[in-house]
């Protein structure tokens, strides 16, 4: 294991890939977008191996893959308030089920909400809020029940507000259960609507069969927002949020307002999870508050922090891994969520940074082992 | 909105709600005494509660115990349960903090990190029961809900005059054996001289190791201490509501961690009052609402503690625990 790692740190990818001129950078990163784009279709047969549906009881390659871009949109949100913050929000599956529900609530015909404005207002059956402005209601919803949440909670110590965000992930699903007058209750709300297109072949054009479009469309929202995410780091914003990490009374010694960029970080986290969610219930066509169980909070988390928490090419392959590895050995299935418990006691025991780190990151741990050490000597 | 069902049933509504909290209140003193000392959620807690339950089962199974068997049977075998759940939590909670915790603490890991692994070691555990000994050994291990023979059965004891309230043995039982051990351990913790290094250590660390109290030793006595409580929650709990589960833990978890933080985490006392008293808000409320909401309650009430008194009712400190 270690003579693997070692060979690994010889190649120096990290550094080789920061010295190479701008055009080389341009053109690799040009060639990855266009692999990525071209996956779907990817037939040529060594490499061919990766997809899930080579076998008929397989899952279907593209839906996989939507699957996995939309797990990658969480876990570049949830890297904001993990990674750039230093806050652990187990809740994290709260704000995907409300961008889900409210795209279902607002957009779908036959939700109890939408029945009721019909009612009031004299509309016709099928009408429903265009998708275009389902989208900002569900990044306002999430945001809102952010802000909600972490007004209270971000003034107390870290720990605490897993414990506040875990209760919040479990009482938004207790609640969509719960309250059938208004979410549908366990059985759930249909006909979520889809993003308007062209029609081909008689079926619109995001539809259930081809699921290609559907990835298409998140590798798009994933991209921008991977560079609303690289363009936050670098920010003064995101230098607060590093200040903060490290040393928070430092921090507002130096006058960074800690309680407000953490409730920024904890905002735009919520933002960026309704977003995913709203794709995910779109793709679906279907909401019910099983689909969001907590242990998705958890899978979540551990994308971010296998991954590399802080690093973004480190929480995307942390969210590919976890994804992609329980589709593909689908026969595995029931043994998923242990291997993904050991997986994540040893990782970080081993390797708390994660497996591909930020390189501000590791020095970070470098720094605090060595303390611990002298520490440990001097007693 | 159903506050005639409260009322009408409020004596009887009271003495449940004790029931549950006293096992709420054993298994916050785990949370309570490592948070104490280690300023640390221990996340895998609740599965150390969870080990105890199937301990219980599995010692009934190996003795034959049923309900209906005779006293000499009925008395051995929860003694034997109680002793074997209070070393399987122990020891559980033992490995929890050699595998997870140790090495990082050796590494000077930030916190977040602690919480993660013991997450991990959350669902480890959970996932033994679940999957991995369901896989070799089939049932009574599994994703579904086991009974746990009722080895004691439930008799009334004595009906409160009055009030015209029967009291079984059962609840009884509880409410006694967890006051019990709480006062055992209050006075272990602040009379004995293992329980002076435990209050040193979580005053200040640094100053307790110079005067020669080793800190690794306090960490893995709490860690026991702990176990052994949920141990003892475990039989109680497996005595009242006679079942167990592979997940039962979590909701049991995060109530009880509720509690440690209602009565003021770091204190030992603190976890009895706030355990009470959430096992009775929680019953109230689900007379008021629906039972369906029961779990919200807990989750509304550690909300609420955190937003105006964030140090509990009785303050948070295990170094002061004599005060």
């Amino acid at each position: 294991m270690s003579q693997l790692l070692d060979s690994y740190r010889g190649l120096q990818l990290g550094n080789r890939w920061d010295r190479a001129p701008k055009w080389v950078r341009s053109v690799g990163l040009l060639l990855v977008v266009a692999f990525a784009f071209y996956l779907p279709f990817l037939n040529i047969l060594p490499f061919a191996y990766i997809r899930t549906d080579l076998n008929p009881t397989g899952s279907d390659w593209a839906s996989v893959l939507f699957l996995i871009v939309v797990y990658m949109i969480v876990a570049v949100g949830l890297n904001v308030v993990i990674g750039f913050a230093g806050l652990l929000d187990l809740g994290y599956v709260g704000f995907y089920a409300l961008g889900a529900y409210s795209v279902a609530l607002f957009g779908s015909p036959s939700s109890p909400v939408v029945e009721s404005l019909q009612s009031r207002f004299g509309l016709a059956d099928d009408w429903a809020v265009p998708f275009a402005m389902c989208i900002p209601i569900a990044i306002a919803m999430s945001l809102t029940a952010g802000v909600i949440l972490g007004a209270p909670t971000l003034r107390l110590r870290g720990d605490y507000l897993a414990i506040v965000t875990l209760g919040f992930g479990e009482i938004i699903r207790i609640t969509a259960r719960n309250l059938d007058p208004i979410t549908g209750g366990a059985a759930g709300i249909t006909q979520v609507p889809v993003p308007p297109g062209p029609e081909i072949d008689g079926r619109s054009f995001f539809n259930t069969i081809d699921a290609e479009r559907w990835y298409w469309l998140a590798l798009v929202i994933l991209i921008i927002i991977i560079w609303l995410a690289r363009r936050l780091e670098h920010s003064r914003v995101g230098r607060a949020w590093l200040a903060i990490r490290e040393d928070e009374d430092a921090a507002a010694v130096m006058g960074v307002a800690g309680f407000k960029f953490k409730l920024w970080a904890f905002a735009i986290g919520a933002s960026v999870g309704g977003l995913a969610g709203l794709l995910f219930g779109s793709k679906q066509q279907y909401v019910e508050p099983n689909a969001f169980m907590l242990n998705l909070s958890f899978l979540f988390v551990a994308m971010v922090v296998i991954g590399g928490s802080g690093n973004i090419v480190g929480v995307l392959v942390g969210a590919f891994l976890l994804t992609y590895l329980p589709e593909r050995f689908r026969e595995l299935q029931e043994w998923r969520p242990f291997a993904f418990g050991v997986a994540l006691v040893l990782v970080m025991v081993l390797r708390p940074q994660g497996l591909v780190p930020s390189r501000r990151r590791a020095r970070e741990f470098e720094d605090r082992r060595h303390e611990a050490e002298e520490a440990a000597a001097d007693v | 909105m159903d506050f005639d069902a409260l009322i009408n049933g409020l004596d009887r509504h009271t003495l449940d709600g004790i029931t549950r909290g006293s096992i709420y209140a054993l298994v916050a003193l785990g949370y309570t005494m490592v948070y104490g000392v280690m300023k640390l959620i221990n996340f895998a807690h609740s599965e150390v509660f969870m080990v105890g339950t199937w301990t219980v089962l599995g010692v009934y199974t190996v003795l034959g115990a049923e309900a209906g068997a005779g006293l000499g049977m009925v008395i051995g075998a929860t003694l034997l349960a109680l002793i074997a759940a209070m070393l399987a939590s122990a020891g559980t909670a033992l490995a929890v903090e050699r595998i997870a915790y140790r090495p990082l603490r050796k590494k000077g890991a930030p916190p977040l990190i602690f919480l993660i692994t013991g997450i991990g070691c959350s669902i480890v555990l959970v996932e033994t029961f679940g999957q991995v000994l369901s896989a070799f050994f089939g049932p009574p291990f599994g994703r579904v809900t086991v009974n746990v023979p009722s080895v004691l059965e439930t008799k009334v004891v004595f009906t409160i005059p009055g009030l015209d309230l029967p009291v079984t043995n059962t609840r009884l039982l509880i409410i006694i054996g967890a006051i019990v051990m709480m006062v055992a351990l209050d006075t272990f913790v602040n009379k004995s001289r293992l329980g002076r290094g435990v209050r040193a250590v979580a005053q200040d660390p640094d100053t307790a190791s110079l005067m020669g109290v080793n800190q690794d030793r306090v960490i893995m006595l709490v860690f026991v201490l702990g176990g052994a409580m949920a141990g003892v929650a475990a039989l109680l709990f497996t005595i009242q509501y006679d079942i167990t589960k592979f997940d039962i833990g979590f909701i049991i978890g995060i109530k009880a961690f509720t509690a440690a933080v209602l009565g003021g985490i770091g204190n030992l006392r603190g976890a009895l009052v706030g355990g009470l008293l959430l096992g009775v808000v929680e019953v109230y409320a689900s007379q008021v609402w629906d039972s369906s909401w029961t779990d919200v309650t807990a989750f509304i009430v550690l909300v609420l503690v955190l937003m105006f008194r964030p140090t509990g009712l009785l303050g948070e400190s295990l170094g002061k625990a004599r005060a």
